[in-house]
């Protein structure tokens, strides 16, 4: 009888838990689960690796927070202690860096990839919505997090940045006081930054990511109107296949292929740190901000002085102001009050806007 | 309850309600507000040393909590201007193979009166004066 008791006992705390939480009803709704078998594509993977990517984020970032510390005086040389004294710090911190821009990478493929899908259709314009919502907590997070090491180039990119927000009508000046602490970069605006970095946006971003995951999961994986049709014409429903363990092995397959693309990356090309910032030091050449932010770089320095009488700033901030605009209205655009899609002005405006992108990014960075 | 008296209750919760969100948010909004730091106006400052700064070159000093780029264009003539770009607030530099002041942000370029030449800056930079006392070269308002 002896052999037996272990699995007595295990039975009876299995039970215990049950009684409590009822977790039965997990198991029984991932085994009931399903995913349409299209979903197994990999434009449908970039969703699920940007999530794999933001949890790298939190791990690595409180990892760095254990040494990290955000005054002017302190934050550049506890970097360099990260890097150069911390067994594994410069691993940890090029992961974090790495991650970053893959995460961001991975939401752009993410968001066109809907676009192109037509996954925004109703019922699903929330999601949509909510996704645009992450993706500028993302951009938020890049460049709340880029001033953290206070290097030239932060420093740099920050003043650029909060300038920018100096010019938006009515509120300039107040946002700008609001974003630096101050009236200029300084001490004041790194404790913005790092409060902003690992406080604010984390508890927005959670609260979008349940929300835009909570509806993922209310309205199922879309099914592309195309496929739709097809099935329709075939008189069948679309191709299931099980949630568990089909679908979660599959993703399962493709965040290890992430993970190993990040640690190659992060392994080989560590991110270097740069010369301290001097708040009285020129922006040196050849200043540029992260890949990401390029766009909006080059097209700053194409715009003149004044445009048609008002400041040339005034006019980029509009313009990059409509324009997303223009791109988070996409699901009221982009379909018929009928509910069919307007698939070629989508497709068309799209492939415009990966183009700007693209062109202005590479134009930026080779400029 | 008469739909009259609910109406009378909704808008005394309601208001009541929305009341305290305002009374919690409104210490929150004025907290993040930064003070405004009175400093010590500045009106002079030393540059440095007449022979620490070659002909045809240029720094960066400290007037206060601003920079001022000084720039030594000949042998006896000085120039000084505020090194904040007025494109989007960057440090700008002496270009001594141009000779003209630039900003490596957006590529803004200005002349050594502080004109704008090239580039995305709506506006001249602001002048200082410079005069010599002694072997120090003297910064001050214009």
């Amino acid at each position: 009888m002896l052999p037996t008791q272990p699995i007595h006992r295990k039975k009876t705390i299995a039970a215990w838990f049950q009684d409590r939480l009822a977790w039965d009803s997990i198991s029984q709704f991932l085994a009931h689960k399903t995913v349409p078998v299209h979903s197994g594509t990999i434009w449908y993977a970039f969703g699920g690796i940007t999530l794999f990517l933001f949890v790298i984020q939190v791990v690595t970032g409180i990892l760095l927070l254990v040494y990290y510390r955000p005054t002017p005086a302190e934050a550049y040389e506890s970097v360099q202690f990260i890097m150069t004294r911390v067994a594994f710090g410069w691993l940890i911190r090029s992961i974090h860096i790495w991650s970053a821009n893959l995460m961001i990478l991975s939401a752009f493929v993410h968001m066109f990839s809907v676009a192109f899908l037509h996954a925004y259709r109703k019922p699903r314009e929330l999601v949509w919505l909510s996704g645009i919502m992450l993706l500028a907590l993302a951009l938020g997070f890049g460049f709340s997090g880029y001033l953290l090491p206070w290097n030239t180039i932060s420093f740099f990119a920050t003043k650029v940045g909060t300038d920018m927000a100096t010019f938006v009508p009515w509120m300039g000046s107040t946002l700008g006081r609001y974003l630096r602490g101050g009236d200029a970069v300084g001490g004041a605006t790194l404790t913005r930054f790092f409060g902003f970095h690992v406080a604010v946006l984390p508890a927005l971003t959670s609260l979008f990511l349940l929300f835009h995951l909570g509806l993922v999961q209310k309205f199922g994986i879309s099914t592309p109107p195309w496929v739709e049709k097809r099935f329709r014409g075939a008189g069948t429903k679309s191709a299931q296949m099980p949630f568990f363990p089909d679908f979660f092995l599959h993703e399962l397959m493709v965040w290890y292929g992430a993970l190993a693309l990040l640690g190659i990356l992060a392994a080989l090309f560590p991110f270097g740190l740069g010369e301290k910032a001097d708040a009285f030091a020129p922006a040196p050449a050849g200043i540029r901000p992260e890949w990401y932010f390029l766009a909006p770089f080059y097209t700053l320095k194409l715009i003149p002085g004044h445009v048609a009488g008002i400041e040339g700033e005034v006019v980029g901030l509009l313009g990059f102001g409509l324009l997303a605009f223009w791109w988070a209205a996409l699901p009221f655009w982009g379909q018929r009050p009928d509910g069919t899609v307007r698939s070629k002005l989508v497709t068309g405006g799209a492939v415009a806007f990966i183009a700007y992108l693209s062109t202005f990014s590479l134009l930026g960075y080779l400029r | 309850m008469p739909p009259a008296r609910r109406n009378v209750v909704f808008w005394i919760f309601g208001g009541g309600f929305i009341g305290s969100l305002v009374s919690f948010l409104y210490p929150v909004v004025r907290f993040l507000n930064p003070p405004a730091v009175s400093e010590a106006s500045v009106n002079e400052v030393v540059g440095g040393k007449e022979q620490d700064l070659a002909p045809n070159a240029g720094k960066i000093v400290k007037f206060g909590t601003q920079p001022v780029l000084l720039v030594r264009i000949a042998q006896t003539e000085w120039r000084a201007f505020s090194a904040v770009c007025t494109h989007l607030s960057c440090i700008v530099q002496y270009d001594a193979s141009r000779k003209l002041i630039w900003c490596a942000c957006h590529n803004g370029q200005y002349d050594l009166s502080g004109k704008v030449i090239a580039g995305p800056p709506p506006a001249p930079l602001k002048e200082y004066a410079v005069h010599l006392r002694g072997e120090d070269v003297v910064i001050s308002r214009g």
